[in-house]
């Protein structure tokens, strides 16, 4: 059995899955409506959950300030999804149900999610589609005018909706105008350009938080009832990822260092289909669609170091590596397997382009079959991408493809009401660690972003708010006194440092720690090697940083370096939660558990349950607290992909 | 590859602003221009000078955050493309860019690159939605939308807001990215209830916020990163006329 700890209850309503969300709804605390406007909501994030949340917010009449980094809120990164997102309407009639896009998720995570947040998710899926309909996404659509759908990342049925190769950014955009209809009404107040560097703690509970002000430099204060963080994923303390170059853990580390438990940290996705690396001055990642693994093949030469074009390679000389390893699933295996299966190839050599470092996608096979007019419909917009970035026609040579992170399924911990460690502060979307366990499906991120926004943490919410009236704190309060002092405290230190190396070429090599070390596939000595290279990567970070300019100022290098002290931290701190977990799931690969084939070896017995690590102050240890799991409703069963 | 960035230098809004030049030394022709500017900065920090701020996310053409006028285009010479899709393979070795920020009243510099177009934001506050409260939308079927029209108005939605119609207009007019949203909305049954309203609103707001008048030169549809077509300034231009007849 493994122990619970005290600090980690997940407040799981009672009852069958199928009714614990509507019993806990009909049985949560209720704020009056006209006392609504009386609490203020602090929403970090304007991405799919914090945009949708603090809209929703505003709608019921709370007081909501909203804060992004950006210029804009409809710029946040949710705006670059591309694929699709997931919902139980079972429109196409082919046997999906709430039931399926629940069992799917539980199993797709690798049995590391909790089943009931799972459950509310597939629950709520269906109500998403609707309130994106109306307001005005529009989503792609059949002849007759109904809702078109297809099937994603593997999935058995046509669950995804999609607005042509841009469904994140309708999808945003959808929640920014909900947003922005309440900042007309004056119920949301928009702070845009700003960065949370603190969040402030009055007797335990939280009360507000400390911004920069990236136009001016200027540190503000913000109080209120409640503060909620949407602040994205990590996936950019690798460097090199698919996310937007100003995603970042600081919000979420801030909280962490506050007293907020993060969890299963480890648990990052790699995604198989990004275009590989060009050269060192590359500033990130493109993913290509996973639809283009319909149709392409994957391969590498069988010959090491073969630099022929890939035309003069011949059939009998070429190694259709996913196909010959995993014959049911071929190209279409899961993220994980693919990509640490190209990674393998290209670390034995076999890698392809000019930095070896890629591997074949190929299209001729289905170009013969199908024709190019039909490949051209389905994939033109990618291959025209494609073309564009690498000069290289895919109709004419295969794609080169790479994997590249793109998502973190670990985060702050937070209860079945979103609520964190940390009594009225709450984690919505990728910032969280709730609904995927050590593997996300594709186009299920978009869902939970709007799920948790949309619904959960506007119901949740007062059932908090009611137990804590207004009282009247202001930030002339000392606990914003303090914090202020303390985010100064650390500007002036990276500005005093003076060194001779930026925060890029820091960063540049903290990705490659984390990749070569914490990335695909992990193993003991590697990790600890990963925490001492860290670690004294971050003495020298002290040492030898160079910051530029002042910060009474637009000074992006600034920005960049508050960061980069966080993915330091961050980084170590994932290596040791891979350290801890000695078993392989979903994405977290760990060399020395695996099958004979090559195949994730979870170990139920010990593993089966969170990981959620507490602060303990500078230079100390942190503490790990763990949250068993329970399946009564999924059994727990070893994926197989063969 | 190198090449000399010739390149706007302004303090904050109240800064005259000058052009400085800086070379720019160790450029592959795979990068990206901001990439290039990544390494200018780069070097410029190594120089004890300070770095050139401009503002980029995704870099992949999607966020609408990048912006710039290159040898006095917005997002460069290339058609259909923001700043970050741009490559260093389509510059010369030894070449002189100059880089500029968007240039319009309604947008102030900030600093440098950097511009405020937070009027794009009270422009779409001015009505740039559907009033439907979260868990009251119907089933997403009940309305049916043929595919054409779908299309359609997927064609106004893509607009990403970076605000290169703005800089490429002679008058520095918002029309076509309020064109586009006016478009989107009147298009689908679900914008149908506060069509009137939304035209009047958003144009109106547009007016407020310095941006000038459109006089079809057309720069906006040439400049712009999706290729959002006038069209949808001429179907602004009706649901205006019809809201502020019956709205007025
Ligand atoms: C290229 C790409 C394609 C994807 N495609 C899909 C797909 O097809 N389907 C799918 O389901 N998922 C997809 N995903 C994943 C999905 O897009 C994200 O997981 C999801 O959008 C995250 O939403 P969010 O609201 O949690 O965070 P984000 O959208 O990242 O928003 C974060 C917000 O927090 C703000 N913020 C961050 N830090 C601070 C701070 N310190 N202070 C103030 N504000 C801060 C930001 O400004 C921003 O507003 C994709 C991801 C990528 C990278
Ligand atoms: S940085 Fe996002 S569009 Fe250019």
């Amino acid at each position: 059995m493994i122990a619970k700890s005290p600090l980690l209850d997940a407040k799981i309503p009672d009852g069958p899955i199928q009714e614990k969300w509507a019993n806990h709804k009909a049985s949560i605390g209720l704020v009056n409506p006209a006392n609504k406007r009386k609490y203020t909501i602090i929403v970090v994030g304007t991405g799919l959950a914090g945009g949708a949340a603090a809209a929703t917010m505003g709608e019921l009449g709370y007081n909501v300030l909203n804060f992004c980094i950006q210029d804009s809120p409809r710029r946040a990164h949710s705006v670059a999804a591309q694929g699709g997102i997931n919902a139980a309407k079972n429109y196409q009639n082919d046997g999906d149900s709430v039931w399926r896009l629940f069992y799917d998720t539980v199993k797709g995570g690798d049995y590391r999610a909790r089943e009931a947040n799972v459950y509310r998710l597939a629950e709520l899926s269906a109500n998403i589609i609707d309130q994106s309909v109306a307001a005005g996404v529009p989503f792609a659509r059949e002849y007759g005018g109904t809702l078109a759908n297809r099937s994603f990342g593997g999935a058995q049925v046509s669950r995804t909706f999609y607005a042509r190769g841009q469904t994140g950014q309708q999808l945003l955009l959808g929640a920014y105008s909900a947003l922005m209809r309440q900042v007309d009404a004056g119920r949301v107040k928009l702070f845009a350009r700003r960065e949370m560097l603190d969040v402030v703690l009055v007797e335990g509970r939280a009360r507000g938080i400390v911004c920069r002000n990236l136009a001016t430099g200027e540190i503000e204060t913000y109080a209120a009832d409640a503060v909620c963080i949407a602040t994205g994923g990590y996936s950019t303390v690798y460097f090199l990822s698919t996310n937007a170059v100003n995603c970042n853990a600081t919000a979420a580390w801030r909280c962490y260092k506050k007293g907020a438990l993060f969890a299963n940290p480890c648990f990052t996705q790699i995604h198989p289909t990004c275009l590989p690396q060009a050269g060192e001055g590359q500033s990130k990642l493109t993913l290509m669609s996973e639809s283009l693994r319909n149709d392409g093949r994957v391969w590498v030469p069988k010959k090491k170091g073969d630099k022929r074009p890939p035309q003069e390679i011949p059939e009998d000389e070429r190694d259709y590596f996913l196909e010959r390893k995993y014959p049911a699933f071929g190209n279409l295996a899961p993220r994980d397997i693919s990509s640490r299966a190209a990674k393998e190839a290209c670390d034995a050599g076999y890698g392809v382009g000019p930095t070896g470092f890629s591997v074949y996608l190929d299209f001729a096979e289905a170009i013969g079959r199908l024709g190019e007019s039909v490949i051209r419909e389905r994939y033109g917009n990618l291959f025209a991408m494609y073309h564009e970035i690498t000069d290289e026609n895919p109709f004419k040579q295969p794609m080169r493809i790479y994997p590249a992170p793109h998502y973190t399924m670990g985060g702050i911990w937070v209860d079945y009401n979103l609520m964190t460690t940390i009594p009225g502060l709450y984690a919505l979307g990728e910032a969280n660690f709730s609904d995927h366990g050590a593997n996300r499906l594709g186009a299920s991120a978009l869902m939970q972003g709007l799920a948790d926004g949309y619904f959960v943490i506007p119901a949740t919410i007062s059932d908090f708010l009611a137990e804590h009236r207004p009282d009247g704190l202001t930030t002339n309060h000392d606990a914003f006194t303090e914090s202020v002092k303390a985010v100064q405290e650390q500007v002036k230190q990276l500005l005093g440092v003076n060194g001779s190396k930026t925060v890029r070429e820091f960063h540049v090599e903290l990705g490659r720690i984390m990749w070569e070390k914490v990335g695909m596939a992990r193993n003991e000595p590697g990790l600890k090697e990963a925490i001492s290279d860290i670690q004294a990567l971050r003495d020298e970070y002290w040492k030898n940083v160079r910051v530029g300019g002042v910060n009474e100022d637009m000074n992006k290098s600034l920005e960049f370096a508050g960061r980069m002290a966080d993915f330091l931290d961050l980084g170590e701190l994932m290596a040791q939660d891979a350290l801890e977990r000695a078993e392989s799931c979903g994405g977290h690969f760990r060399e020395e558990y695996q099958t004979e084939d090559g195949e994730a070896l979870r170990e139920d017995d010990k593993f089966c349950h969170v990981t959620a690590w507490e602060y303990k102050g500078e230079g100390q240890a942190p503490e790990a607290h763990l949250e068993p799991l329970e399946f009564e409703n999924v059994k727990l069963t070893q994926r197989s992909y063969k | 590859m190198k090449v000399q960035v010739k390149v706007w230098r302004q303090k904050n809004a109240d800064d005259p602003g000058r052009f400085e030049t800086y070379p720019v030394e160790g450029i592959i022709p795979e990068m990206s221009f901001l990439e290039m500017l990544d390494l200018m900065n780069e070097q410029l920090l190594k120089r004890g000078e300070s770095p050139v701020e401009f503002d980029s996310d995704c870099r992949e053409g999607i966020c609408g955050t990048c912006g710039l006028v290159i040898n006095g285009m917005a997002h460069g010479p290339k058609c259909a493309c923001t700043t970050c899709e741009l490559r260093m393979r389509d510059y010369q070795d030894g070449e002189t860019i100059t880089v500029e920020p968007f240039r319009a009243q309604g947008f102030p510099v900030i600093k440098d690159l950097v511009v405020d177009r937070s009027a794009f934001d009270r422009i779409i506050s001015a009505g740039g939605y559907t009033s439907v409260n979260t868990g009251s939308a119907p089933d997403a079927n009940v309305l049916l939308i043929p595919k054409d029209t779908a299309e359609k108005a997927m064609d106004a939605a893509v607009c990403i807001g970076c605000g290169a119609c703005v800089a490429a207009c002679p008058n520095a007019s918002a029309s076509l990215f309020v064109g586009a949203k006016i478009s989107q909305f009147s298009l689908l049954p679900q914008g149908e209830a506060e069509r009137k309203r939304r035209a009047v609103r958003m144009v109106e707001q547009m007016d407020r916020e310095g941006f000038g008048n459109c006089s079809n030169h057309a720069e906006c549809e040439a400049a712009c990163p999706k290729s959002i077509s006038i069209e949808n300034i001429a179907r602004m231009r009706r649901e205006y006329m019809k809201g502020a007849l019956t709205e007025a």
